[in-house]
């Protein structure tokens, strides 16, 4: 008998076995054109990813920005860069095994982490019930929505703060030098 | 790019419904998977698939660089300006339980007004990354 | 162990991240690296939030059991503060190629030919990086 949760268990962990072998590709790979085009594949895989668990806002996001925009980003970086990297002079062991402790110690603490998709969950425990207030709060079904822009809103103005930054420091760094140019 | 005919049309039949596919993201974004930061991307998407196909000239007479340089700081403003209307009537900033004849409505207009704001600054936002890095000359 | 497989998967991707941004020199590279890092972390958010059986946060009377919001709200304004950030590090890194001729760590480091201690460099190596910014 196989029911729904087995399923989507399962859809989970091919899912991530992918994403896996695709960040080992990316980890490899020499060419950085070839690597940014992994990092879209990567993208595209995860927001698959979470559509499988439920998120479809972020779902809808991450396709739209990590397959689509970031990838365009980073392919105009390169043609303004370079687009192969330089051979590894020397054999690295430091970073394999800062890395590697990194994992040793994460790991370890796993052993207390609850079950994946299991209800008990401390995060479904604790905190507001954004799901039963939605509603009568603000009449918005959608709650990712109402979290979002109403309850939390003030997170929401200040991400728009850091987005509006980010794009004057662009701006800054990147329009200068086309005045210049024309001199 | 003169032979890539199929690319040019292509793209010009995609912008229209890829840019109103951003709009219903955006005002279905309360029903439906969506909102301001998702439609703002997809918008932006459009735009940028226009001028890697078309070139910077062709997508900078749809959304000029004066305009972005508008919206940019727009967004944030009407964001903050639905906050002090807020407060302007008596409620604590991004509250909007008043901004209508009762909260339920106030809420909804809030969130309605607030999405418009993270649209037009993350829309804006991205294009002119896009416009930044396109328009440089390699070194 | 195997009940914390989405924990480990994202120590996996997290791991892999960290490995890039430290052990290559190639700065597009250790951006690629850092884009991996960020991703595992939106994994972290979102593995937890799910409910087996559930389904999307959109209330809906035919549905009881739905997945934890809060992640998602999180992880969505990450995901657009992310690529933001990105397209600056882009861009410092397009200035840096345009002063030096090279994103190789390595090289930038000759270049500025110093041979004082490691801390010394990293200064050095800190202030360069703002003086490609105020050069043009």
């Amino acid at each position: 008998m196989i029911d729904a949760a087995m399923i989507e268990t399962a859809v989970t962990i091919i899912l991530l076995l992918l994403l896996g072998a695709v960040a080992i590709g990316i980890v490899r790979v020499r060419g950085l054109f070839a690597a940014v085009v992994l990092l879209g594949v990567y993208s595209l895989l995860m927001a698959t990813l979470f559509i499988v668990l439920d998120a479809v806002d972020v779902a809808m996001t991450e396709a739209a920005v990590g397959a689509g925009v970031s990838t365009v980003f980073f392919l105009g970086a390169l043609w303004l860069t370079d687009t192969v990297e330089a051979p590894a002079k020397r054999r690295q062991l430091m970073p394999l095994i800062v890395a590697l402790v990194t994992a040793g110690a994460l790991l370890w603490g796993l052993s207390d982490l609850p079950q994946f998709g299991s209800p008990d969950q401390p995060i479904h425990r604790q905190g507001a019930d954004y799901l039963a207030s939605s509603l009568p709060d603000t009449g918005i079904p959608n709650v990712v929505t109402s979290v979002l822009a109403s309850y939390r809103g003030f997170d929401t103005l200040g991400e728009t703060t850091v987005v509006f930054t980010a794009g004057i420091g662009i701006l800054a760094l990147l329009r200068r030098r086309r005045g210049e140019g024309g001199n | 790019m003169r032979l890539d005919v199929v690319l040019r049309v292509t793209t010009k039949f995609m912008l229209a419904p890829l840019l109103l596919f951003a709009l219903y993201v955006q005002f279905h974004g309360d029903y439906g998977p969506g909102g301001g930061f998702q439609a703002g991307v997809i918008a932006a998407a459009a735009i940028i698939l226009y001028g890697l196909i078309n070139g910077l000239g062709p997508a900078q007479k749809i959304v000029p660089v004066g305009l972005l340089e508008v919206l940019i700081p727009g967004g944030v403003l009407i964001y903050v300006g639905v906050g002090i209307a807020g407060m302007l009537l008596g409620d604590n900033f991004l509250d909007y339980n008043h901004l209508a004849h009762d909260s339920v409505h106030g809420q909804e207009w809030g969130v309605f007004l607030v999405e418009i704001g993270v649209f037009l600054t993350v829309f804006s936002t991205m294009i002119a990354i896009y416009y930044a890095f396109a328009g440089r000359r390699r070194s | 162990m195997i009940a914390h497989f989405s924990q480990i998967a994202t120590i996996f991707l997290l791991v892999a991240g960290l490995y890039v941004v430290i052990a290559r020199g190639n700065m597009v590279k250790k951006l690629i690296g850092l884009s991996l890092f960020q991703t595992s972390v939106y994994l972290l958010y979102i593995l937890p939030g799910k409910v087996l059986g559930g389904t999307a946060p959109i209330l809906d009377a035919s549905f009881a059991v739905y997945a934890n919001p809060l992640p998602h709200v999180l992880i969505l304004t990450a995901i657009v503060v992310g690529i933001a950030t990105l397209a600056l590090g882009l861009t410092l890194v397009v200035r840096i190629k345009e002063a030096y001729g090279t994103i190789e760590e390595d090289e930038i480091l000759a270049r500025d030919g110093s041979k004082e201690s490691v801390t010394d460099k990293v200064k050095i190596a800190g202030n360069k990086t703002g003086r490609g910014g105020n050069g043009a």
